[in-house]
């Protein structure tokens, strides 16, 4: 469904800034199922979803969604297939543009936009009906600019946009980490039920290692740019916060050996 | 009062410039100075077109069309080759003014046949005869005749807009500017839109610059100078009066009103005494005093509790609520 193909990605190239972010990662997703990634901070993780969303030229490596060969795609033509759901609460919708406005630029993904109006009745009808479901009293602000909501309720907004089209991939980067407790747990609620809906093939990073023990049905760490660990089925199911947190010391001290000597740690993961 | 109808023609073809300036600055934030040549590049074309017998439409659509050919460059330059957006505008200005002095083939060109204020003037003075009166003093029928064109001119590009602008294609122009990473990550090429809206706003500017030369009947090479700070005084101007809101209609409503009034303001102080030369200066001063004067004054109001410079200008970006 997603495949990553040796996918190599390096910032800042020859200068002394350079950062080898992706280095050689290769990934194969199944078919609407639901993988959870962690990492420390830098380990390439947002680079990863980067890599498939096409916001940046990959160095090497090839990325397939769907059966099609979309590395050489730009952005845009990506989002025909990829949906994405950023960290900052802000950044998926458009503040001066309302709810409805907001909407109705998702229910749409195209690069040719028409003349014609941007909403029917019918299609108001049905994004009421979807508001309505987040249970935050939306339903009543289809011509409120967006800007004037909360980052909760634009990130909510912003997950059923995502979704709408119903894309073969969704990309989740820390969806849920600018938000309040209480928040957080609504959209995560709402990430599970549309996700199981939309049965895109997900890709979710976060730092919770509450949602990443009890999310999804894969697990993979990324340390350095590589993917460190990898588990499913079962081992997944068994994996419990403390484990995750063990594994997490277990990097940052691998930070000070080399590479042959991670592998061998690695192995007790197995 | 001929002065007066005659300075409210020409606020409302200044109008349509603004309603273009809105496009680029309020639309894309770009203060898109390719506006200076392409305001003269529509007044050179169509008054060229007219030299070679092409009737008034005509004329005035290739200048029209040939403002949107510039905006494309500038927006073409700053896509694909990622060169600063005023840059961009800057080195197309340039270009423009040698284009425009090749298309007139010397620094001015009279007018001296029919434009498309001619009928209008000749239906004013077969119905009101040479002269009439308005308010009690004379005014020459022709001169309300040039009025009635600038304003179903204006009139028309406002409510063309307006309704484009809620099109699916406008709204996702003004998703550009606002959010591009959204616009990018719902399928539409962000440089597309770029594109397209630099090629509209420099239309319409370039729309505004055939209309004036129509009436002072002739066009200059020297004419777009300063036009986008009286455009931008226009729109700032503009959203002072209608207040900070979002809707586009109210925006449009506002530029137009600020064109209007800025050129008002501008014969009055004229005839106050204000030497023409210092006109440039006394633009770019107001400018600048509507773009920091709102934001100081409520500084002084919150008793210098914060610095407060430029927040009209980054007030666009103020669309944040928090949780
Ligand atoms: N556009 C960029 N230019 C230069 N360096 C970058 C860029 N994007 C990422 N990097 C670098 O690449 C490395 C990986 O970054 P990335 O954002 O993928 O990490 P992450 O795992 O998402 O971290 P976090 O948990 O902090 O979000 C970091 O060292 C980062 O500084
Ligand atoms: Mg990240």
């Amino acid at each position: 469904m997603l495949r990553l193909e040796r996918v190599r990605k390096t910032f800042n190239k020859g200068t002394a800034n350079e950062v080898r972010a992706l280095d050689g990662v290769d990934l194969e997703l199944a078919e609407g199922s639901w993988t959870v990634v962690i990492g420390t901070n830098g380990s390439g993780k947002s680079t990863l979803q980067g890599a498939v969303s096409g916001t940046f030229a990959l160095d090497a490596g090839r990325i397939v969604v769907a059966g099609r060969d979309v590395t050489s795609w730009p952005e845009h033509r990506r989002a025909t297939l990829v949906g994405r759901v950023f960290q900052d609460p802000f950044a998926g919708t458009a503040p001066e543009l309302t709810v409805a406005e907001n909407m109705a630029l998702a229910s749409n993904r195209r690069n040719l936009r028409s003349l014609l109006p941007l909403s029917t009745r019918a299609r108001r009808d049905e994004w009421r009906a979807l508001l309505r479901r987040i249970g935050l009293g939306l339903e009543d602000r289809l011509d409120d600019p967006i800007g004037l909501l909360s980052g909760g309720q634009r990130q909510a907004i912003t997950l059923l946009m995502a979704t709408l089209t119903r894309p073969r991939v969704l990309l989740l980067d820390e969806h849920t980490a600018a938000l309040d407790p209480r928040s957080a747990e609504l959209v995560i609620g709402l990430t599970e039920a549309l996700v199981r809906e939309s049965r895109s093939t997900t890709l979710m990073v976060t730092h919770s290692m509450q949602q990443a023990a009890t999310l999804g049905d894969r697990l993979i760490a990324m340390h350095r740019g590589r993917v460190y660990l990898d588990v499913s089925g079962a081992d997944k199911r068994t994996l419990g916060e403390g484990d995750l947190l063990a594994l997490f010391s277990q990097m940052r001290r691998d930070d000070a050996f080399d590479d042959e000597a991670c592998g061998l740690v690695r192995g007790q993961y197995r | 009062m001929s002065l007066l109808v005659a300075t409210l023609a020409v606020g409302l073809v200044f109008a349509v410039l603004a309603l273009g300036i809105y496009l680029s600055f309020r639309v894309y934030q770009i203060p898109d100075i390719t506006a200076d040549g392409s305001f003269p590049l529509g007044a050179a074309v169509t008054a060229r077109m007219l030299k070679e017998g092409a009737d008034p439409w005509t004329a005035t659509l290739a200048g029209v069309l040939s403002g949107a050919l510039a905006g494309m460059a500038t927006g073409f330059i700053h896509t694909r080759f990622k060169v600063n957006a005023i840059l961009s505008g800057i080195l197309v200005m340039t270009a423009l003014y040698s284009v425009n002095l090749r298309v007139m083939g010397s620094s001015n060109l009279p007018i001296t046949r029919g434009t498309l204020f001619t009928p209008l003037e000749e239906t004013a003075t077969e119905w009101l005869g040479r002269e009439t009166t308005l308010l009690g003093r004379p005014v020459p029928a022709s001169d309300l005749g040039l009025l009635a064109g600038t304003l179903a001119a204006a009139m028309l590009v406002a409510v063309a807009l307006s309704a484009f602008l809620r099109t699916e294609l406008g709204t996702t122009m003004r998703a550009t500017g606002d959010n591009a990473r959204m616009v990018r990550a719902l399928g539409t090429s962000t440089d597309r839109m770029i594109v397209l809206g630099l090629a509209l706003s420099n239309a319409l500017v370039a729309f505004a610059g055939s209309l004036f030369a129509q009436m002072q009947l002739f066009a200059d090479a020297q004419m777009g100078i300063g036009v986008i700070v009286f455009g931008l005084a226009s729109v700032i101007i503009g959203s002072t009066l209608v207040g900070p809101v979002r809707s586009v209609s109210l925006g449009i409503a506002g530029a137009i009103m600020g064109a209007v009034l800025f050129r008002l303001l501008v014969a009055i102080a004229i005839r106050l005494g204000l030497d023409a030369n210092d006109l440039k200066l006394v633009t770019a001063v107001v400018v600048l005093g509507a773009i920091v004067g709102p934001g100081w004054l409520r500084g002084l109001g919150r008793g210098r509790a914060k610095h407060a410079g430029g927040d009209a200008a980054h007030g666009k970006r103020g669309g944040h609520a928090s949780a």
